[in-house]
């Protein structure tokens, strides 16, 4: 697991997602600007690419639930073929995202996204 | 929103470029400001002012960049409340190439623009006559070539 980009406070926030069996990395992203913050992935992931893309759609899934009547998002989960995307957006406007395996436990990837965006406030 | 190219091989990496990235206006033009794509643009006056004031500002961070014994910088942002302008630099076959994005923050990032940007950069790279680079304009033909460009840029 690479963590080329990991700023000194941020990396417990990190290390509470990519410590669950079947997350193959995790990253803080900015919501506004779609830029890495601080990442933790496994060989193969395009960082850029999937926090640029991830924030694209935090905004629009955020315009959406606005106009439904239904408040902030507080989790989303994407399953594909051979994997998940889950996010949780934390209060500053940061993203915690987490790219896991498709057999991997999603309570428990959702509730350390939870806690990890707690502490990233 | 029409896009338009003054060379044809700079249309299509544009044009993927505009659709992945949700631009709302791209310039894509050589270091002297000379225009060879544009898309979103409705006026000619808009499409040359842009162009100076773009090739100017990559002038001027050559310049900085010089100044400061480093390399020019490959890419600059400047963020505003609801846009946002990006210009970076692609080398080309066909000489530097300078492309300048204006992006609505509601409807992309910075992420998304230089995300394709790099696309975009692998795209002209690969779409670039390899052959000599374009002809120097002279001061006599000037008026005359940048009416050709503007006419073709905007259809007429």
């Amino acid at each position: 697991m690479t963590d080329a980009s990991r700023p000194a406070g941020y990396g417990p926030a990190l290390d509470l997602v990519t410590r669950v069996r079947g997350v193959r990395g995790a990253m803080l992203v900015s919501g506004d600007d779609g830029l890495v913050v601080a990442e933790q992935l496994m060989e193969g992931i395009k960082g850029v690419a999937v926090a640029a893309l991830a924030a694209s759609l935090a905004s629009r899934l955020r315009r959406a639930m606005e106009a439904a009547g239904l408040g902030a998002s507080l989790f989303w989960h994407l399953q594909c073929d051979q994997g998940s995307l889950l996010v949780v957006p934390a209060p500053s406007g940061v993203l915690i995202v987490a790219v896991a395996e498709p057999d991997v436990n999603v309570g428990l990837v959702r509730l350390e996204l939870l806690r990890a965006a707690e502490a990233v406030g | 929103m029409t896009t338009r190219a003054v060379e044809a091989w700079t249309l299509e990496p544009l044009v993927t470029f505009v659709k992945e990235a949700g631009a709302r206006l791209v310039l894509v033009m050589t270091s002297a400001g000379q225009v060879m794509a544009q898309h979103g643009f409705s006026r000619a006056v808009d499409v040359m002012s842009a162009a100076a004031l773009g090739a100017a500002i990559i002038a001027s961070t050559d310049e900085i960049a010089r100044q400061l014994a480093q390399p020019p910088f490959a890419v600059l942002n400047h963020q505003g409340e609801g846009h946002g302008i990006f210009l970076g630099v692609v080398p080309t076959g066909r000489g530097k190439l300078v492309v300048l994005v204006v992006y609505d923050l509601h409807v992309s990032s910075l992420g998304l623009v230089q995300l394709f940007f790099e696309q975009l950069t692998a795209d002209l790279q690969a779409a670039s006559p390899q052959e000599g680079v374009s002809k120097q304009v002279l001061a006599a033909d000037f008026e005359r070539e940048l009416s050709e460009s503007l006419n073709t840029l905007f259809g007429r």
